[in-house]
Formats: structure tokens, C-alpha cells, sequence
């Protein structure tokens, strides 16, 4: 008879991985987008400025 | 509510919250990631990999979650016409995505050592696919939205009503249809789970709960400076 031994560890570690990477990666990627944003009010608002 | 109706008064707030819900969020969901993995007990039928659930079912109730505030606020928009609920829909979308794409790739790995397999078709597991595909269709409909000019918004406000059809959907599946996945451990008020397991997902939880409250707040925060930046740049382009 065959059977597959599993490490349960194994599926922890990848469940973990997966999920606090993706979390990671969405904290990240909002904050960069926000920071973008902010910095391009401020260039439009320092634009405006100059104009004046 | 509709004293925080105020962009200007709202991005008041939202600047002192965000970092607040950030170390909140990561120091609940840190730690009770390192209690549910070196200190929370392996149980007695699913051995060690039940220390995926404090990563699993946050998300689930997170995913979740969040297309039931996606709803709200699309109908806080339609009926009320709340300035900045259009704004929080739009931002809870792609949070909400993401934990339930977390919540059905650590269920899948999960499935593996307990159930034997990755996938099964089955109510709980198909449903919360589709909620997946819904968040995703939401984003692509308020993108699509935001190109096509303000009439626009409304269609994805009354897509995001209809979507919450999925929510209960999501939640009876294991009770309406034969399951491989178990039935609802926890319920408002009482608790089939021990202690020892229960309090760190609580904490989870909470943790989660708070990071997700800061990526939305951050998404807003975005949303709001790149429409202040588009009103700008057209006055300009237009007294120019």
C-alpha cells in the first residue's frame, strides 16, 4: 500500500507565508498609492500657487 | 453620519487614525499569529494545521465583512447621496479581494492535510469563489465607472447591492447544502470552541479588523487627494 507522508508544519508554514505576504504586500501598496496621490494634490497646489 | 460627510473634516480624522489602526492592527494581529503558532495547543483530530484558522476565518469574516460595508455604503450613496460613500465602497473593494483570496488559497492549503484534497466544488468553497469574482468585477465596474464620468457611479453602487445576495449565501451554505466543510463553530453570543483556541482568534480578529480598517483608510485618503488633484489640474486647464 502507498501513502503520502505530510508534514503538517509544511502546510502551516505556506498557509503563513501566503497570507502575512499578502497582507504585506496590500498594506504596502496602499500606502505607497496614498502617499502618490498626496504628493500629487500638493504638486497641483504648488502649481496653482506659482501661477498666481 | 453626515457630519463626516465633510471631505476636509473626514481627512482630519482619517490622518490621526491610520496610523493608530496600523500599530493596533499589527501588534493584535502579531501577536496572536505567535500565540496561535508557538503557543496555542495542536488539536486532537486536525493535529498542527489547526493554527491556519487564526489566519483562515479572520479573513473569511474579513472578505466577508467587507462586501456587507461595501453594500452599505453603495446604498448610503444611492439613497442619501453621502459624498464620501461612493469614496468607501471604491476603497474597501480591493481589501476585500484580498482577504478573500487569503481566506480561499489557506483554506486550500488547509484542505490538503485535512480534507485530502485542494479543491471541492461544494457550497462554502464555490460561494466564496464568487465572492472573489464579485470584488473583482466591482473594481473593474468602478474603474470603468470613474473613466465614464459621475452618471456613472450608480452603477456600481447597485452592483454592490446586488451582490450581497452572496453574503448569507456564503453563510448557510454548510447548513442548505451537504458539505465537506464543517459548519459554523462560533455564532453571536455562544461557542463551540475551547478557550485556548478561541481567545487568539478573537484577538486575530480584532487585529485584522483594524488593518483592514487602515488599508481602507489609506485607499480614501488616496482616493480623495487624486479627485482634489483632478478638480485642480481642470480649474487650471480651464482658466488657462
Amino acid at each position: 500500500m502507498q501513502y503520502e507522508a505530510l508534514n503538517q508544519w509544511h502546510f502551516v508554514a505556506a498557509a503563513y507565508a501566503v497570507g502575512l505576504g499578502g497582507v504585506a504586500v496590500l498594506l504596502a501598496h496602499s500606502w505607497l498609492a496614498m502617499r502618490r496621490a498626496e504628493r500629487r494634490r500638493a504638486d497641483s497646489r504648488e502649481g496653482g500657487a506659482r501661477g498666481k | 453620519m453626515h457630519a463626516f460627510a465633510n471631505p476636509a473634516r473626514f481627512l482630519r480624522l482619517a490622518r490621526w487614525m491610520t496610523p493608530l489602526f496600523l500599530v493596533c492592527g499589527l501588534m493584535l494581529a502579531g501577536g496572536a499569529m505567535a500565540w496561535g503558532v508557538f503557543v496555542a495547543p495542536a488539536d486532537r483530530l486536525q493535529g498542527e494545521t489547526v493554527r491556519i484558522l487564526y489566519l483562515h476565518v479572520p479573513t473569511a469574516w474579513l472578505g466577508m465583512g467587507g462586501w456587507t460595508a461595501l453594500a452599505l455604503a453603495s446604498l448610503s450613496e444611492l439613497v442619501w447621496r453621502h459624498p464620501l460613500a461612493g469614496v468607501a465602497a471604491r476603497a474597501i473593494a480591493l481589501p476585500g479581494a484580498a482577504f478573500a483570496a487569503i481566506c480561499l488559497a489557506t483554506g486550500s492549503i488547509w484542505g490538503r492535510p485535512a480534507w485530502g484534497t485542494w479543491w471541492v466544488w461544494d457550497g462554502r468553497l464555490t460561494s466564496m469563489l464568487v465572492l472573489f469574482f464579485l470584488y473583482l468585477a466591482y473594481l473593474a465596474l468602478a474603474d470603468a465607472a470613474q473613466r465614464d464620468g459621475a452618471g456613472a457611479s450608480r452603477i456600481p453602487a447597485i452592483f454592490g447591492l446586488v451582490g450581497a445576495v452572496n453574503i448569507p449565501i456564503i453563510h448557510y451554505s454548510v447548513l442548505w447544502w451537504h458539505s465537506i466543510h464543517q459548519p459554523p463553530s462560533i455564532s453571536i453570543g455562544k461557542s463551540a470552541m475551547a478557550p485556548e483556541f478561541l481567545v487568539p482568534l478573537l484577538v486575530s480578529t480584532a487585529g485584522f479588523s483594524f488593518l483592514f480598517g487602515a488599508v481602507v483608510l489609506m485607499r480614501m485618503r488616496g482616493l480623495l487627494a487624486d479627485q482634489q488633484a483632478e478638480t485642480r489640474l481642470r480649474r487650471k486647464a480651464m482658466a488657462a
